[in-house]
């Protein structure tokens, strides 16, 4: 049933499921910045790199968003790569997170593998991937 | 002698972010989640009654919002003042981006959009609530 969209339909990371897609990602980006910013402007001091990490991860969510938003042929590599960066970044804060507790004394969005926001940093990434894969141009 | 009325007031009410218009704010929120979730389900697009939901839930956000920046200006502060206005910030800002994307997607998924932040803002409001209270006071 929801197979009967055409070709060109799919193509398009904007569209349906991609829209949804970009929803969660402007969320995400409006929820990291804000806090980041703040935290940065604030309390800097107190914990340098976690407030950096959580910068650089909104600035993800923010191109990412955009690059699916946009959906052309230089979108896509952009969303390709953000969602390639955000999940290497959140497996390997993950995994650092857990081993070596001082490198990060506040939370970041991707401590603990995103536990701190319902593992959806981690689930975020895949489906992004998924669904550039799913709108791919055939070769042919 | 207005800081001495103000701060009794306060102090009765509690935080200002957790009380029944915070509850109404999450009701509300669910309600229209739910009620996209069955349109989402059923490939309806976004109706009148999630759009009419969406407009009075961010007027109960920001309700919520004058009530909090009241008791700053009263002197109360909240516990994690960095990550309490940073979910301040996004919570305001939900509902519109749930209404404006719903209304460039016309489909099943629009409701899905709508469906999604509004599972999404509840949380954001008890994390609000969570970061006010964070000092015990």
């Amino acid at each position: 049933m929801a197979d009967t969209t055409t070709a060109h339909e799919h193509r398009a990371t904007n569209r349906g499921p991609g829209r949804l897609l970009i929803a969660v990602y402007i969320v995400f980006a409006i929820a990291a910045t804000s806090r980041a910013g703040l935290q940065i402007a604030t309390k800097f001091d107190e914990a340098p790199v976690a407030y950096l990490l959580s910068a650089v991860a909104a600035l993800i969510y923010i191109v990412a968003a955009v690059g699916l938003a946009r959906a052309g042929h230089a979108g896509r590599r952009v969303a390709l790569a953000c969602c390639a960066v955000e999940l290497v970044g959140v497996l390997g804060v993950g995994v650092l997170s857990i081993a070596d507790k001082e490198l990060f004394p506040d939370e970041t969005v991707w401590s603990g593998f995103g536990s701190g926001y319902g593992y959806v940093p981690l689930v975020l990434p895949v489906l992004g991937l998924f669904w550039l894969w799913r709108t791919r141009r055939d070769p042919a | 002698m207005n800081d001495t009325v103000s701060t009794t007031v306060a102090a009765a009410a509690g935080s200002p972010v957790d009380g029944p218009l915070a509850t109404v704010a999450i009701v509300i929120s669910l309600a229209v989640a739910l009620w996209a979730l069955v349109a989402a389900v059923r490939h309806r697009p976004p109706d009148r009654i999630q759009f009419v939901g969406l407009a009075v839930l961010e007027v109960a956000l920001l309700a919520l919002t004058v009530v909090a920046l009241v008791a700053l200006g009263g002197g109360e502060r909240p516990g994690e003042p960095g990550a309490f206005f940073g979910y301040l910030a996004t919570l305001v800002c939900l509902p519109p981006l749930a209404w404006v994307l719903a209304r460039m997607e016309p489909t099943r998924w629009g409701s899905g959009i709508v469906c999604a932040i509004c599972l999404v803002t509840p949380v954001v409001a008890v994390r609000l609530q969570q970061t006010w209270e964070a000092l015990g006071g």
